[in-house]
C-alpha cells in the first residue's frame, strides 16, 4: 500500500515538474515569438527591428510585458462584466491546455529513472487537440460579444465562422494521417516516423491543407479576419486593454507555437531526424530536434504574414468550403485507396 | 502624354487554374520577401548614425565669424530686404574702441532676429549677403510650444568662437559658389 502510494507520488511530482517546465517553455517561446515577429517583419522590410532594450533588443518582450501591466485596465460601461473578464482567461487557458499531449521526445533518464517526455499519453491525443482548438474560439466569441461593441461582435462572428469552416478541412486532413498511421495517439505517430520515414512523404496534400487550416485557426495573416485592423479596428479585442489584451495577444502566440509543434509531430517526424538519435544527451536531443522544427515553422508563419495581404472575407469562405474541403476529401479517398493497396 | 512605361493594361479576365490556387503567386511573393531578409538594411540607428544632408538642404541659419573669431555681419540689411517673408529684423550699432576682436568692421548688428515661424527657408538671405555672414545649415529648427521662442536672436544664430563650437558650412559654401557660377554663365 505504502509502496503504491510512493510510486504514485513519484509519478505525480514527475508530471508536475514536466508540466511546469512545459508551461515555462511555452510562455517563454510565446514571449520571444513577439520579439521574433517584429525582427522578422523588420528584416523582410529592410529595417532593423527592436534593438534598444538590451543587446539586440532581447529584453523587448519583458519591457512590453511591463508596459501591458502598467496600462489602464479599461472596461466599457455596457460590457457584460463577468464574461468580459472571463474571456481572455478562457482563451489563454485553452491555448495552454493543448500542449499536454505533444510528445517532446522518447525518454529522459533522470536520477536513474526513465521519464516520459509527454505530460499525458492520451490514446486519442490528436482528437484532444482538435477538441481544444475548437474550444479556443469561445474565448474570442465570448470576448467579442461581451464587449458590447459592433466591431468586436463582427470580429467574433468572423472568427467563429472561420473556425467552423476550416476545422472541417483540418479534421479531414487529420483523418488521412490517422488512416495512414492507424493510431490517434501522437506518441505512436511520432514513434512510427523514426529516421526519415516522415508522414510528409505520404501526405503532401494533407500537409498543405493542414498548414493552411492552421494558419486560419491561429488567426494569422492572410486569414486574420477576426482582428483585421483596417476594417474592424482591432476586431474582437477592440475594447480590451492592459493585460487582458496582453492575454489575447499572448495566447495567439501560444496557439501558433502549439500548432507548429503539432505540424512537426504530425508530418515532419516529431522528435526524429535522420542521423540523430533522440536518446542522445540523456534524451534531450529529441526535444531539441522538435523545437528546431517548431521554430522553423513559426518562422514560416511569420514569413507568410509579412508577405501576403489579407484575404477578403468571401474569398476566405470560398477557399475553405469550395477548395480545401473537396481537396481534403479527395486526399482522404486517395489515402484510403493507398492504405488498402499497400497494406495487403 | 505618356510619362513612364510603367503602366499596365488591366484586363478583367477569369483567373486561370494556377492563379486560382494562389500557391504559385504565394511562393513567388515569399521568394521576393526572403531575398529582402538577407539584403543590406536601409534603416539607420538614427540618433547614433545620421544620414548626411544634401548640400541643397536649408535649415537653421548661422551667423559666421571669421578666422580671428570676429563677427562677419555688418548690419547692412540686404538680407532683411531680400527676405520675401520679412522674417529678419536687425539693429545696427557702431563698434567702440577695444571691440576690434569682436566685430570685423566698424558697424555691426547689435540685435539680429529671425522669426523661424515666418522664415520659409528659401536661402535668399545668404545669396544677398555680401560679407558671407549668414548661411543656412543642415541643423533642424527644434519644435517648441511657445511662439515667442521661435524668434531666434543672436544667442541662437551666431556661432561660437571656440573651434568646437564653429558651424561647418564649407559644403554649403561650395554649393553656393557653383550655383552662382552656373547662373553667371547662363
Amino acid at each position: 500500500m505504502t509502496a503504491l502510494l510512493l510510486i504514485t507520488l513519484a509519478l505525480l511530482t514527475e508530471k508536475i515538474i514536466l508540466i511546469l517546465v512545459l508551461f515555462g517553455l511555452t510562455l517563454g517561446v510565446a514571449a520571444y515569438s513577439t520579439y521574433g515577429e517584429r525582427k522578422v517583419a523588420a528584416f523582410l522590410q529592410d529595417r532593423l527591428g527592436p534593438n534598444r532594450a538590451g543587446p539586440f533588443g532581447l529584453l523587448q518582450p519583458l519591457v512590453d510585458g511591463a508596459k501591458m501591466f502598467t496600462k489602464e485596465d479599461f472596461m466599457p460601461n455596457a460590457a457584460e462584466r463577468w464574461l468580459y473578464i472571463l474571456a481572455p482567461g478562457a482563451f489563454m487557458f485553452v491555448a495552454l491546455m493543448t500542449s499536454a499531449v505533444i510528445p517532446w521526445g522518447t525518454q529522459l533518464t533522470l536520477f536513474g529513472t526513465p521519464v516520459d517526455l509527454q505530460v499525458a499519453d492520451l490514446n486519442i491525443g490528436i482528437l484532444y487537440i482538435m477538441g481544444f482548438t475548437s474550444l479556443g474560439v469561445y474565448g474570442i466569441m465570448v470576448g467579442g460579444w461581451a464587449s458590447n461593441n459592433k466591431y468586436s461582435l463582427y470580429g467574433a462572428i468572423r472568427a467563429s465562422a472561420q473556425m467552423v469552416s476550416y476545422e472541417l478541412a483540418m479534421g479531414l486532413a487529420i483523418i488521412a494521417v490517422v488512416m495512414l498511421t492507424g493510431t490517434l495517439s501522437l506518441k505512436e505517430m511520432a514513434a512510427q516516423q523514426a529516421g526519415f520515414n516522415w508522414n510528409i512523404w505520404y501526405q503532401p496534400l494533407g500537409f498543405l491543407i493542414f498548414f493552411v487550416c492552421s494558419l486560419a485557426e491561429c488567426n494569422r495573416a492572410p486569414f486574420d479576419m477576426a482582428e483585421c485592423e483596417t476594417e474592424l479596428i482591432g476586431g474582437y479585442h477592440t475594447e480590451y486593454s492592459s493585460m487582458k489584451l496582453g492575454f489575447y495577444l499572448f495566447a495567439e502566440y501560444i496557439n501558433m507555437f502549439i500548432s507548429c509543434a503539432v505540424i512537426s509531430t504530425l508530418y515532419f517526424g516529431g522528435y526524429n531526424f535522420p542521423g540523430i538519435d533522440p536518446g542522445w544527451l540523456g534524451g534531450l536531443m529529441g526535444p531539441i530536434v522538435l523545437l528546431a522544427k517548431t521554430f522553423f515553422f513559426i518562422f514560416v508563419f511569420m514569413w507568410i504574414r509579412w508577405t501576403i495581404p489579407r484575404f477578403r472575407y468571401d474569398q476566405l469562405m470560398r477557399l475553405g468550403w469550395k477548395s480545401l474541403i473537396p481537396l481534403a476529401i479527395l486526399n482522404m479517398v486517395l489515402t484510403g485507396a493507398g492504405v488498402l493497396l499497400f497494406s495487403n | 502624354m505618356q510619362l513612364t512605361n510603367r503602366s499596365k493594361n488591366v484586363v478583367n479576365k477569369k483567373m486561370s487554374f494556377w492563379e486560382r490556387i494562389y500557391l504559385p503567386a504565394v511562393l513567388a511573393g515569399m521568394w521576393t520577401t526572403i531575398k529582402h531578409f538577407f539584403r543590406k538594411k536601409n534603416a539607420l540607428n538614427y540618433p547614433e548614425v545620421k544620414r548626411p544632408f544634401a548640400p541643397v538642404y536649408r535649415g537653421w541659419h548661422v551667423l559666421k565669424r571669421d578666422a580671428q573669431g570676429r563677427e562677419n555681419c555688418t548690419a547692412c540689411g540686404l538680407c532683411a530686404v531680400a527676405c520675401p517673408a520679412e522674417a529678419i529684423t536687425m539693429e545696427a550699432a557702431e563698434r567702440k574702441k577695444g571691440e576690434e576682436n569682436l566685430y570685423r568692421e566698424e558697424k555691426y548688428a547689435a540685435v539680429y532676429e529671425i522669426n523661424m515661424l515666418r522664415c520659409i527657408f528659401c536661402g535668399l538671405c545668404e545669396e544677398a549677403c555680401p560679407k558671407e555672414a549668414i548661411f543656412l545649415t543642415d541643423r533642424i529648427v527644434p519644435a517648441d510650444y511657445v511662439r515667442q521662442n521661435f524668434i531666434f536672436g543672436k544667442d541662437l544664430l551666431v556661432e561660437g568662437v571656440e573651434p568646437e563650437k564653429r558651424v561647418d558650412v564649407t559644403v554649403r559654401q561650395k554649393h553656393l559658389t557653383e550655383k552662382k557660377a552656373v547662373e553667371l554663365a547662363s
